[in-house]
């Protein structure tokens, strides 16, 4: 990749932040809801082996 | 019909197509922000005003829209909710809050840099940011207000009730360029049968647009599986799907 392309016309300090930002928040969601599904069903996990036959 | 919709509308249900659409949901999105970001900012030629720092719009546009439509999505499924009592429309509700949320801190702070170097300030009292501002604020209320109440089908409708209430400031965000006097530039991508854009710079928007509303999807039905564990967990076909 040529400078040019890194400079941004000049105006690198507001574009690329702007991406690894987007990047950030992406990840994040993905990482979050992962996290969120998980936790909820370790939650029903745990009431199962806490109380196997009745309810959860 | 109806008890068609009540059926697609069943926790089992929902559980069973958010698992199953999940991964084709995560690709497409990948798939169309790949291309969007190596064409938005290697092969779309510079803005004759802007220069190279309107590229910010391929992650400014999608994050601004996404952030009404994950609030529109909070508000119709809370509304249904409340008038239906269907159980569903309250999980979709919570699992929207935080991922529009999200989508709004990244659609200010991106506005923010963008409007450094073309108003000279990263923050103006103007009617587009201050309106989207405010829906930040809403997010945060709807949220917190869910999570204040002991008993969680209460918090669930006054959340739901407080997120249609703040429907009233999503035209306002949309038409405050055309209201009021704004810094804020007019639609650019809205006027389908004429944009603003060459082809060259709108189709790596046209793709983030779409790989954004895909993410969104992709990640609402993850969170909408944990909202059904978590609402569902007396359920017998709840433990079966666990076990």
């Amino acid at each position: 990749m040529s400078d040019g392309f890194w400079q941004m016309g000049g105006y690198a300090r507001f574009v690329w932040p702007c991406f690894a930002l987007a990047g950030l928040v992406l990840a994040w969601n993905l990482w979050a809801a992962r996290r969120h599904h998980a936790a909820a069903r370790r939650r029903v996990q745990r009431a199962l082996a806490m109380n196997p036959g009745g309810d959860a | 019909m109806w008890t068609w919709f009540y059926r697609l509308a069943s926790p089992p249900s929902v559980y069973r197509i958010a698992a199953v659409a999940t991964p084709w949901l995560l690709a497409g999105a990948l798939l169309a922000i790949a291309y969007g970001t190596i064409d938005g900012l290697a092969f779309a030629p510079p803005d004759y005003q802007q220069g190279d720092a309107f590229r910010i719009i391929y992650v400014h546009a999608p994050s601004a829209w996404l952030s009404l439509f994950g609030y529109m999505v909070m508000a119709v499924t809370g509304a249904i909710g409340l008038i239906w009592r269907i159980k569903m429309g309250y999980a979709v509700a919570a699992a929207s809050a935080p991922i529009g949320a999200s989508f709004t801190v990244l659609a200010l702070v991106t506005g923010s840099l963008w409007g450094r170097p073309m108003w000279g300030t990263y923050w103006a009292w103007d009617p587009r940011l201050t309106s989207e501002l405010i829906l930040l604020f809403l997010y945060v209320g709807v949220m917190s207000l869910r999570s204040a109440f002991e008993d969680p089908a209460r918090g669930d409708r006054a959340a739901a009730l407080l997120a249609v209430v703040g429907v009233v400031n999503v035209p306002i965000i949309h038409y405050s360029v055309q209201w009021w006097n704004s810094l804020h530039q007019g639609a650019t991508v809205a006027k389908m049968g004429k944009p603003e854009m060459p082809g060259s710079m709108l189709w790596p928007l046209l793709s983030m647009m779409l790989g954004f509303m895909l993410f969104y999807a992709a990640v609402l039905s993850m969170r909408v599986r944990g909202e059904v564990l978590n609402r569902e967990r007396q359920s017998a076909w709840v433990r079966a799907a666990v076990e």
